[in-house]
């Protein structure tokens, strides 16, 4: 069976995952908007790099994009420490399709409530910020929290620049042991525990945000 | 910074037999997920309750295991179980058991989405049980979540890439080799980007034409 120590030690991964993916989420998530931003705005040159960018991102495997940016961007002048690596790889990644969901949800503001603000002799950084955001943020939860679980279910990819994540770690316990199944299923618990706690939180905040403005 | 395509262009027939590989890899689990699918969304929607529930845990759990998890057990723990699968099969395995609570997932979603009415005539009409799912339910649902279904074998081809960790010579596996080999870290995984770029693009134009027949299926011309 599973001795304390072993499971500490699968804990310690599931830490790493945690604080890899949670790092990414809050990196990410701001990025996604700022490059939906650019694409929604039309802003010359960035606005197309950045539709170009979101293509090819969400078209490639995490595993790939985590060793491309290790190992691949080195060659560009930019050299990461395998963490930081994870985190960027990660951020990079989830942003893109954090794009497309604050995208979607941009292009559903009504035209007629920003013409309303202009007339109101509202700047474009105002508007943003008190009529855009307020409602983008909550058309966009779900689907932002449904990407997380993705991310986080795609962080075992971080393990091929050496981070050991819980996967990871699993593997290791499993290699050192000999007895493959115990730290498989724990990890598959951890796993399955932590998505589900993400998504019920999300349920709860979901139902305050309806209940408060009523939508 | 100086660049070295001519070694990737050398390298070219390791790039394509590893596209080779991926495509044929998540086709073949797709079309077996599609086959299995149906038949895990039926205890998804049965009337037991305890069916239906248990059903639906094994699916939610099996929907948030990491795929990488998933091919380390079937790798390395289902032969302490007596089960010892070549890297190959135990790849096809492990994307089609992944792959399947997906399709499940999607198929009884599509499920919900007919009209109760259509399921009432089927059945005053004299179709049941094995005959009514075949005739009536699942030709609506394949038209219906095509595109879905489209997704989730760009999700599927994605996934694959982690099969590169246990040594599955697909694309993510001959991107590093490559680059390991000759050190052509950025060409070797810029080029590996581009081919799964045009890989997720077929699929989606696939998806796209056949939308078009669904359309007309569906309507008519």
């Amino acid at each position: 069976m599973l001795r304390w120590a072993t499971l500490l030690d699968l804990l310690h991964g599931a830490g790493t995952t945690l604080l890899i993916s949670l790092l990414a989420i809050a990196l990410g998530v701001p990025l996604g908007l700022g490059i939906s931003l650019a694409r929604a705005r039309r802003v010359p040159v960035l606005g197309t790099l950045c539709a170009v960018y979101s293509s090819f991102v969400r078209a490639s495997p995490v595993v790939l994009f985590v060793m491309f940016v290790f190992f691949g961007l080195p060659a560009l002048g930019l050299s990461l420490s395998p963490y930081a690596a994870a985190v960027a790889a990660l951020a990079l990644n989830t942003a893109a399709f954090n794009a497309e969901i604050w995208r979607a949800a941009i292009l559903d503001v009504p035209r007629g409530q920003l013409d309303a603000a202009r007339a109101m002799g509202m700047t474009g950084g105002v508007t943003f910020r008190r009529i855009v955001f307020p409602q983008i943020w909550r058309m966009s939860l779900p689907a932002l929290v449904s990407e997380m679980t993705l991310l986080i279910k795609a962080s075992p990819a971080i393990a091929v620049i050496g981070v050991v994540d819980l996967t990871r770690k699993a593997r290791q316990v499993a290699a050192v042991t000999y007895a493959p199944l115990p730290p498989f299923f724990a990890a598959m618990v951890l796993y399955a525990v932590t998505l589900m706690l993400l998504v019920v939180a999300a349920r709860g905040l979901e139902r305050r945000v309806r209940a408060r403005y009523a939508l | 910074m100086s660049f070295r395509w001519d070694v990737i262009w050398r390298e070219l027939p390791q790039f394509g037999l590893g596209l080779a590989n991926s495509a044929w890899l998540s086709t073949v689990a797709m079309t077996l997920s599609l086959l299995l699918g149906p038949w895990l969304a039926l205890p998804l929607v049965s009337r037991r309750p305890v069916v239906r529930r248990a059903s639906r845990a094994v699916v939610d759990v099996a929907r948030c295991v990491p795929f990488l998890l998933l091919a380390y057990f079937v790798y390395f723990a289902l032969p302490a179980l007596g089960v010892r699968l070549d890297k190959w099969t135990a790849s096809l395995v492990t994307l089609t058991v992944y792959n399947t609570a997906y399709i499940a997932e999607i198929v009884r979603g599509a499920w919900a989405q007919l009209p109760a009415g259509q399921t009432e005539a089927a059945r005053a009409v004299g179709f049941t049980g094995f005959r009514l799912v075949r005739r009536i339910v699942l030709p609506q649902i394949a038209l219906a979540a095509g595109p879905v279904f489209g997704n989730q074998l760009i999700q599927l081809i994605k996934d694959s890439a982690f099969l590169s960790i246990i040594t599955v010579p697909e694309l993510t596996y001959a991107a590093n080799a490559v680059q390991s080999f000759y050190f052509v870290p950025f060409e070797s995984f810029a080029v590996a980007t581009l081919l799964y770029w045009a890989l997720c693009a077929g699929v989606e134009q696939v998806v796209r034409w056949s939308e078009g027949r669904a359309q007309r299926i569906r309507y008519g011309a």
